[in-house]
């Protein structure tokens, strides 16, 4: 599963993407983003507050409920502030 | 149409290129955003806008789309920047044209409205005391939240020309 970061959700994990295996139990972006932040305190930094974290699953914006499976393009980003 | 694009754009030669040999076209409205040199009492040095490459083009054409099901339209254009860009520079570019002005001035407001909310564009401000990210508003999301409405019952829009 590719991971994407933007804004300062990337700035604070310190990585643009990354290709990872997550537990089988990993089924919706919440569960992603729960198993994410026992990976180090600098995945806590960024994902921390759910309230500002927007979600977009192959490129489509959705929530954090949205379900998600091997293959899938997961994006993970504050508010978007274009314009 | 859909641009993103790191250079700049001419405004004269997008706005020549949408109405030039078009005489069905009897309004244009044009919208440009710019980059501001205060937030606050901060001077902005520089903005620099990170996007999502593959998702900003979809999520736009989404948006024209969406505007031609609301609005009977001739064209639409989004030029939309990404990059490091100073004080006065021009950021995105929205131009709609219709047979009359009612259709282009609401479907041109309509859509940057909704790329404030929907277009995955991130800003950071270089400014005087250090670098931040601009934070997304509650009123771009209140403004985006007025056209939140059925396509028919848009005035002006497909569904209502079809009645």
């Amino acid at each position: 599963m590719r991971v994407l970061y933007f804004g300062w959700v990337r700035q604070r994990i310190g990585l643009a993407k990354e290709e990872i295996d997550p537990p089988a139990d990993v089924a919706d972006v919440r569960a992603l983003i729960a198993w994410l932040k026992t990976r180090g305190p600098a995945y806590e930094a960024g994902l921390g507050n759910l309230n500002q974290v927007r979600v977009a699953v192959n490129q489509e914006l959705t929530t954090l409920d949205a379900k998600i499976v091997i293959g899938d393009e997961v994006a993970l980003f504050p508010p978007m502030t274009g314009g | 149409m859909i641009r993103v694009q790191e250079e700049d754009f001419n405004i004269g030669a997008e706005i020549q290129s949408m109405t030039e040999g078009k005489a069905e076209v009897g309004a244009l409205a044009c919208f440009v955003g710019l980059v501001r040199d205060m937030a606050g009492d901060d001077r902005i040095e520089s903005m620099t806008l990170e996007h999502y490459p593959g998702m900003t083009e979809r999520q736009l054409a989404k948006l024209e789309a969406d505007a031609r099901e609301r609005w009977a339209l001739n064209d639409v254009l989004i030029v939309h920047r990404y990059g490091k860009l100073l004080p006065g520079d021009r950021i995105v570019l929205v131009a709609t044209t219709s047979s009359h002005r009612q259709a282009a001035l609401e479907s041109c407001e309509f859509l940057i409205d909704w790329l404030k909310t929907k277009a995955p564009f991130w800003k950071k401000e270089e400014t005087s005391i250090g670098a931040r990210w601009v934070e997304a508003k509650d009123s771009d999301d209140d403004q985006a939240a007025r056209w939140e409405v059925e396509p028919s019952r848009v005035i002006g829009g497909r569904g209502r020309q079809s009645e």
